[in-house]
């Protein structure tokens, strides 16, 4: 790992100014990605600004009718919050399909998301529930958020600050983990809310993203037949060794179909 | 350099690190507590498990500036004098180790397991053990370890 400048962030403020003084910096949330990548040398930040003395931006709540998960909530604290188990059972569930012990205790969704993987288990719950990201500057809606891989709707130095997310009626996850990282091979979110239903996917493609066949089918509610003879197209899906995209796809309507139960 | 400060099993340590130097860099070269083992250095393997406020990391996937202040138990702070703790001996009576490399994290682990699930099912053993690796045993006796320790830790 290359040598920077190691900073102590005490407030969200102090955060983005000491981001905005430094050269070339990064927030350094969980450090489940930033370090592995650092260790890599696949970046080089002049300084890296530690989040962790911020208690005011971890915790869990629910406002208007939303579940507000602050962005250094850690995957484990979502997985086994009660709040998010009695009002989103498929987001607990999935939080706790993130790696492992060991990187649900440290990685946090606010890193998850900033991040973008293209395999990362959050962004199709975010689509799925419609939810909004919030940050120092502006509240975000999950439509707009993803751009591509490993890109996001942030400018150089935002800092995420939460993701609300609005309550469904129903909501269910499945993912086809890759057997060795875990990572999802293909995940899909499924939700039924105030504004219809939405279908979110991750793993499949350079960023997560809906499929709006899925959802005008399951108009009249969530039922696994309405899509079983839906083909989804493999253009533009990820080929690596773990899956082709002609299998991807194939796993895209099976993960789907499990996610509302079958 | 900067100046860091840890209760490391039990004892206030402190020393003076560069930026980028890591957790299991700190407590292996210059804490000497050679126990918490650099398997992958890829954060995959769990060799480097300890504890940091009671809760299982991999400590080569985190700084020691990030942990200045904090609490970290390792494996050499388990066994009380020449008495095991119950999941070091759970691992002795269940021949959970051949070459040992594993060890100390996958004990670290199985405690931060059993920690958050007091009576884990077979399944559930299997599938917390997810982030370590053991190329010797199997996992066999491993699982048969931590459900052994289990009972003897809720008794
Ligand atoms: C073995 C292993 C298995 C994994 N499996 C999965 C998996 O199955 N699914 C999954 O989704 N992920 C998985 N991950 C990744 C994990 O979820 C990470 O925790 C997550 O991607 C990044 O979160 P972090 O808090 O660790 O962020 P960090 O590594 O600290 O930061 C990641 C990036 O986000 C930026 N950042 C962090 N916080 C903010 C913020 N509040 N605002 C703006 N930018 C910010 C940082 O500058 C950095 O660029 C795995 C990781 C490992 C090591
Ligand atoms: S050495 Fe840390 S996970 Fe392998
Ligand atoms: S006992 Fe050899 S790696 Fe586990």
């Amino acid at each position: 790992m290359y040598d920077f400048e190691y900073q102590r962030a005490t407030s969200t403020d102090d955060a983005t100014s000491r981001y905005s003084a430094a050269e070339d910096a990064r927030f350094l949330a969980g450090g489940m990605t930033l370090i592995p990548v650092l260790k890599q040398r696949l970046d080089q930040p002049s300084d890296v600004v530690d989040l962790g003395d911020l208690d005011d931006m971890r915790g869990i709540s629910e406002e208007g009718g939303a579940i507000v998960i602050k962005a250094m909530t850690t995957h484990h604290a979502v997985n086994t919050s009660d709040l998010v188990a009695s009002k989103i059972p498929a987001l607990a569930h999935l939080a706790g399909t993130i790696g492992d012990q060991m990187v649900r205790n440290r990685g946090t969704i606010g890193g998850s998301l900033a991040n973008n993987d293209p395999a990362a288990s959050y962004p199709c719950a975010v689509l799925a529930l419609n939810a909004t990201i919030k940050t120092d500057k502006r509240e975000i809606a999950a439509d707009d958020f993803f751009t591509g891989m490993f890109d996001t709707a942030l400018d150089e130095g935002e800092l995420i600050l939460s993701v609300s997310f609005p309550i469904p009626e129903e909501a269910g996850y499945r993912h086809f983990p890759n057997p060795a990282s875990r990572f999802p091979i293909v995940g899909s979110f499924v939700a039924k809310g105030s504004d219809g239903v939405r279908v979110a996917i991750t793993g499949a493609g350079p960023c997560a993203f809906r499929v709006t066949e899925f959802e005008e089918a399951l108009s009249g509610g969530l039922n696994p037949d309405a899509i079983r003879d839906i083909k989804v197209s493999d253009d533009g899906l990820n080929t690596d060794i773990h899956a082709s995209a002609e299998y991807r796809a194939h796993l895209i309507n099976v993960m789907t179909r499990r996610a509302m139960g079958e | 350099m900067l100046s860091i400060k840890m209760t490391v099993n039990g004892k206030e340590v402190s020393g003076e690190v560069e930026g980028r130097t890591l957790l299991v860099q700190f407590i292996r070269d210059h804490l000497g507590l050679t126990g918490t083992h650099v398997g992958c250095d890829t954060s995959q393997c769990g060799a480097c498990t300890v504890h940091v406020n009671g809760r299982a990391v991999k400590s080569c996937s985190l700084l020691a500036a990030h942990v200045d202040g904090d609490t970290v138990d390792t494996i050499e702070g388990l066994a009380d004098g020449d008495t095991l703790h119950p999941m070091q001996e759970a691992f002795r009576q269940h021949h959970a180790l051949q070459c040992g490399f594993c060890t100390p994290g996958m004990v670290m682990s199985a405690i931060g397991i059993v920690n958050d699930n007091p009576d884990p099912s077979e399944t559930e053993i299997r599938e917390a053990l997810e982030g370590n690796i053991c190329r010797c045993t199997g996992y066999h006796n491993i699982v048969e370890a931590i459900d052994a320790a289990a009972k003897e830790m809720r008794a």
